[in-house]
This record gives structure tokens, C-alpha cells and sequence, in this order.
């Protein structure tokens, strides 16, 4: 039983299970739902009739379509052009899902569990030692990886991504594809700065850069974790625009799609055919999960579901300090065992996560494409000076905070 | 359709405000362009306004009820639902195989060939439709017919629907009516060029599969003087 519980702490574990469960087939369905989520938005159907040919009754509205895309892509011809870098263009694919499979690792898609306590309640004011205390050992935390430095990891780790497009124009021995790889480094450049930025004040606000942290503590000491007013949606409204832009652009799709531009010079993918193509389109599908992951989690508290506590539903709760921790008590409780409180909270996350790709499909289908000079005066002139002034802000606000004693 | 709406015209008729007029040539004249402001530059506005739009269409579609088949294939208006039910959507979508629009009259479909009373062939291989088919996709090989009157009938009659530009000049060459495009359906996707051609028994055959009279309410043949004596 001890060597379970370790294997399942182990972070490959989690890894792997992170993403073959949650952001591989969400990543898939993405390329479902945008086609279907697109044409409901043009008042048209959309795809809805791929099916088995043995059971042509299993329709279900076209979700078989990435199965279908998917068996294509791997059944059709892997052809390599004459004059690319063999090496490079090999590499440029996997340098562009690599990354975005690897930040993931810094996301906390649920709370700790403690598994010799599912059944029961997580009551914050239980005796840490003796009669009734809580067995809190081999407790299993969801998350990959709990860095200190965590969010810069997501900046570092997905600047490399750039690399694949990058690399995937040089490599490929065409000049459409080069501009595409040259315009992509530079529109990734250009948002690089501005979203790293725009995420200061909440880093300010919160006091940490742990993606973990920011879900636990909320904006205040003085709200639980779990009221959606202690997120940092509210605290810092104009990040969370700033920041939603930038990460847009940096996934390449409309409206920052001129790394592709597909009427103009179709990309630095140009040349890939068959399923290194199909990385890249799936890279950028993951890229999308991994966004709303990250303003689901500095944003949205992450896996908090509104009002429910570590022991169950509380209204009217306050924070106070037990055993040397602060934890959410009081107030009128709804008591529920660990194990739901687990099952509910992992649900939405991946329900918030969800609502933001949709947001972010909603966005790519609605705007058109920026000019170059547009894009550059967007991230450069606009972007980046309200990323700086509102960090100013923030730390002012957080001064006065904290000589005001508010947080 | 609805939902898109239109700005408000602006008035075409009064022209760019004039600033000033040449004396020397009253046709030439001095306009204000008129640039599109900078006011947006974070684009916030437009994007909005364009999120709004694009998310009106989304949830009345997601959410509302497609409308029946047949309307959608007549374009017909539909009742308005009541208030308890979802109302209907603007999909306007119509799934093909199982669903078709509503074809005119006139619509030219697959070729049929005629039948007599008898069941015969109904053409007497006058070779008029091969001479006017701009598409030479009509293959006739004749050979003499037992019916005395009418000399003539196919032994060999193929229609490559392939090459066939549906322009209906074969029917309207005709003399007898005997070809006839009123079935009604469309050519089937062939996976191997020869099986887009439609033999004799084929085309005679439609008819009944399509369900309509084999027979013209033309007459034709019967006891004539044989020609040959
Ligand atoms: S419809 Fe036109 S093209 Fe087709 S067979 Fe008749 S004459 Fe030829
Ligand atoms: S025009 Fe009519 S009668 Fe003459 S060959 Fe064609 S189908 Fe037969």
C-alpha cells in the first residue's frame, strides 16, 4: 500500500496521468469542438456525421471526427521535401508540443489528497495528535511539480516552443515558411515581454509565484481561498485582460495568427505534411488548454469551487489561525467527505478550463487577423505600457494594503 | 438574415462636406476626407461589440431547436414557439441524403428512357441526341427493330453521366419522346469511371425505381406501310 501511494506521488505518475487523462483528449475534442463550436457561431451545423462503418448509428454529434482526423493523419504520406535540414525539421515538431507538455507540469489540477481519510470529513479544527486526530499521511498532491520560481518556469519552459516554428521555417528550405518561422519569433518576442509583465501585480498581490500558492491563498488572508471573491479575477481586472491578449498571441491563432497567415504565405508548417503537420495542430490546440489552465489557476482559484472548503459548503465562514496554519472556519457548514470534495473540486477545474478554451475558440472565430504594423503597435505601444503601469498600481495597492492591515 | 443588422446608412445623397469651390472651375472643389477615427486603438470596442454578436448566434443556436426538415427545405416561415420551449434556431443547414430542398419543376435529373406499351424501348435510334449532345456522351449503336413501322431501335444506348454536362438538349431533340431528364435524381458517386456509364436496361429501368409512368401519353409506331415493300 506505502509503495502505491509513492508511485502515485511520483511525478511521472501525475504527469502522465495529467496528460493522457485530461489534456491529451481535450486537446483532441478541441479540434471537434472548434469546427462544430464555429459553425454554430455562423449559423451553420458544422461536422456531426462521422461514424464507425460498422455501427453508422454512433454518431454523437461528430465527436468521432478527431478519431477520424487522427487515423488520416497517421495514414497519409510522411513526405520530406529535397533540400530541408533533415534534423531540424524533424526536430521543429516535437520543439513545439515538447514545451507546452512539459509547463504543464507547474498546474495544480486538484487539491492534496490524504487517501486513508476519503471517507471522512477534513475538519480544520480536529487535534493533530491522539483521539480523532487525522491520518494525513502519504498524501498525494495534483500537481506535477511545486517550483518556487513556478510561473517563471511556464515563461522559460514555453519560450522554447517558439523555437519549433522557428526552427520549422529555417529547416524547411522554402521562403514562405521562413517569413512564417521569422514572424513568429517576432510576434512571440514582442507578447513575451507583455505577459510575463501583465502577471507581475498578481504575483505582487499574492506574494508568490507558485501556481499552487496563488490557488490556496487567494487575494486576501482574510477570505478562504474559496470565495470567488478572494480570486484574482476581481484584485486584478485589467491583468487578467492584459493577460488573456498576450496569451492569445502566443498560441499563433486569429486574431494574432501572421505567423500563419494563411491567405498570405500559409506558415512555417508549409512544408510538413502528415503527422509532423499534425503535431504542430496539436500543439497549438494544447497550447490552448494549457492557457486557460494557467488564467483558470492565477485567475479563477484555480480548482476552488465557490464556497466549498477543505471540509464541505460554508457560508459565512471566517479565516482564523489553528495549530499554526490558517484555515477557513466557522460560519454554517454543509459537511462532505474528502473523497467528494476531491471529485468536486478536480471537476471544476477541468469545467473552468473548459468554459476558457470555449472563451478562447469564441475569440479566434469572432476577430480577424491583426496587420503586422497593428500587431507590433498592439504589444509594443499599448500592451506593455498598461503591463507596466498597472504592476506600479498594484504594488501601490499592495502597500497601502498592507499598512492598512486590509490583507 | 436576421441578426445582422445595419448600421445606419449614412446619407450618400449630400456627398463629402464641399470646403471650398475654384473660382476658376466650379468643378473643382475642395473636400473633407473622411479618415477613420483612432479613437479605439486598444480595440476593445470592436471586440466586443464583435464577442456580443458572434455569442448571440452561438447560444440561440446551441440552445435553441432546429427547424423541421421540410421547412427548411421549402424556406418557409415557421410558427413561433411558446415561451416555455426553446425557440428555434437559424441553422440553415440541410443534410442532404436525408433531407432535400425542394427541386422546381424542371429540375434535370438522371436520364430515363422510355417505354411503349409492349415494354419496348421507346427510341427509334434516329441518332438526333447523339448529333446535338455537346458533351458526345451518348452512344448509340442501331439496329433494325421487328416493328415493321418503326424501323429502328438501340441495340447499343449508353449515357456516360460522367461527361454529361445536364444540359437537357437531348430531350428537346427528341422526336418521339423518348429520353426524358424528369426522374428527379441525382448522378451516383462512382468509384471507377465505367460505372458512371448507364446502359440501355438501366436507363429504362429508372423508371420504376424512381416510381413514375415508363410510358409517354404521346403515340407512336404502330401498323405503318413497311417501307421496304
Ligand atoms: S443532357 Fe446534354 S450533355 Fe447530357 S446527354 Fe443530354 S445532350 Fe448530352
Ligand atoms: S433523339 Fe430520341 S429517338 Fe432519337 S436516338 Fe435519341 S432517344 Fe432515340
Amino acid at each position: 500500500m506505502k509503495t502505491l501511494y509513492t508511485v502515485l506521488d511520483h511525478p511521472a505518475t501525475k504527469w502522465v496521468l495529467l496528460v493522457f487523462v485530461l489534456v491529451m483528449p481535450l486537446a483532441s475534442l478541441l479540434t471537434w469542438a472548434e469546427r462544430r463550436q464555429s459553425a454554430m457561431m455562423q449559423d451553420r451545423l458544422g461536422p456531426n456525421r462521422a461514424a464507425p462503418t460498422f455501427a453508422p448509428w454512433l454518431k454523437l454529434k461528430g465527436i468521432l471526427h478527431f478519431v477520424a482526423d487522427a487515423i488520416k493523419m497517421i495514414s497519409k504520406e510522411d513526405f520530406v521535401p529535397g533540400n530541408v535540414h533533415k534534423g531540424l525539421f524533424t526536430l521543429a515538431p516535437l520543439l513545439a508540443i515538447g514545451p507546452v507538455l512539459v509547463a504543464f507540469a507547474i498546474i495544480p489540477f486538484g487539491p492534496t489528497i490524504f487517501p486513508h481519510e476519503l471517507t471522512s470529513t477534513l475538519d480544520p479544527l480536529a487535534p493533530t495528535s491522539g483521539e480523532g486526530a487525522l491520518n494525513l499521511a502519504d498524501s498525494i498532491r495534483l500537481q506535477v511539480a511545486s517550483f518556487d520560481y513556478g510561473l517563471l518556469f511556464y515563461f522559460a519552459v514555453l519560450t522554447l516552443a517558439n523555437y519549433g516554428g522557428t526552427l520549422a521555417g529555417w529547416a524547411s528550405y522554402n521562403k514562405w515558411a521562413l517569413l512564417g518561422g521569422l514572424r513568429s519569433s517576432s510576434q512571440m518576442m514582442s507578447y513575451e515581454v507583455a505577459m510575463g509583465l501583465s502577471l507581475m501585480g498578481c504575483f505582487l498581490l499574492v506574494g508568490s509565484l507558485e501556481p499552487g500558492y496563488i490557488v490556496g491563498a487567494g487575494a486576501s488572508s482574510k477570505l478562504s481561498p474559496s470565495n470567488p471573491l478572494n480570486w484574482l479575477w476581481l484584485w486584478q481586472f485589467p491583468a487578467l485582460i492584459l493577460f488573456t491578449t498576450a496569451a492569445i498571441a502566443e498560441t499563433k491563432r486569429a486574431p494574432f495568427d501572421i505567423p500563419e497567415g494563411e491567405p498570405e504565405i500559409i506558415g512555417y508548417f508549409v512544408e510538413y505534411s502528415g503527422l509532423r503537420w499534425g503535431l504542430f495542430f496539436l500543439a497549438e490546440f494544447i497550447e490552448i488548454v494549457f492557457i486557460s489552465a494557467v488564467i483558470t489557476t492565477v485567475f479563477f482559484g484555480g480548482y476552488q469551487v465557490p464556497f466549498l472548503d477543505p471540509d464541505g459548503f460554508r457560508i459565512g465562514g471566517y479565516m482564523a489561525e489553528v495549530n499554526g496554519q490558517l484555515v477557513s472556519t466557522g460560519g454554517s457548514t454543509f459537511k462532505l467527505p474528502h473523497a467528494l470534495v476531491t471529485a468536486l473540486q478536480i471537476g471544476a477545474f477541468g469545467l473552468k478550463v473548459i468554459l476558457l478554451c470555449w472563451f478562447q475558440l469564441l475569440v479566434r472565430w469572432t476577430l480577424p487577423r491583426f496587420r503586422a504594423d497593428q500587431l507590433m503597435n498592439l504589444g509594443w505601444k499599448l500592451l506593455l505600457p498598461l503591463a507596466l503601469a498597472w504592476t506600479m498600481l498594484s504594488a501601490l495597492f499592495k502597500l497601502a494594503a498592507m499598512s492598512f492591515g486590509w490583507v | 438574415m436576421a441578426g445582422h443588422g445595419h448600421e445606419e446608412a449614412h446619407d450618400e445623397t449630400a456627398g463629402p462636406k464641399v470646403l471650398a469651390v475654384s473660382k476658376v472651375s466650379p468643378k473643382v472643389r475642395t473636400i473633407a476626407v473622411v479618415r477613420p477615427s483612432e479613437h479605439d486603438v486598444t480595440y476593445l470596442e470592436a471586440a466586443r461589440k464583435g464577442l456580443g454578436v458572434t455569442l448571440r448566434h452561438f447560444m440561440k443556436n446551441f440552445f435553441g431547436k432546429r427547424r423541421p426538415a421540410e421547412a427548411l427545405a421549402k424556406g418557409e416561415a415557421v410558427e413561433p414557439r411558446s415561451r416555455f420551449k426553446p425557440a428555434w434556431n437559424e441553422i440553415e443547414t440541410i443534410q442532404y441524403p436525408e433531407e432535400k430542398t425542394h427541386y422546381p419543376e424542371r429540375f434535370r435529373g438522371l436520364h430515363r428512357l422510355m417505354q411503349r406499351e409492349d415494354g419496348n424501348v421507346r427510341c427509334v435510334a434516329c441518332m438526333c441526341c447523339p448529333t446535338v449532345c455537346p458533351a458526345n456522351c451518348i452512344t448509340i449503336i442501331p439496329a433494325e427493330s421487328d416493328d415493321k413501322g418503326v424501323e429502328k431501335k438501340p441495340a447499343v444506348f449508353e449515357i456516360d453521366e460522367l461527361r454529361c454536362v445536364v444540359c437537357g438538349l437531348c430531350v428537346e431533340a427528341c422526336p418521339c419522346d423518348a429520353i426524358r431528364m424528369d426522374s428527379g435524381v441525382h448522378a451516383k458517386p462512382v468509384e471507377n469511371r465505367g460505372d458512371a456509364i448507364m446502359t440501355r436496361e438501366l436507363l429504362l429501368g429508372l423508371s420504376a425505381d424512381v416510381g413514375k409512368d415508363p410510358q409517354s401519353t404521346a403515340t407512336q409506331g404502330g401498323e405503318g406501310p413497311d417501307w421496304r415493300g
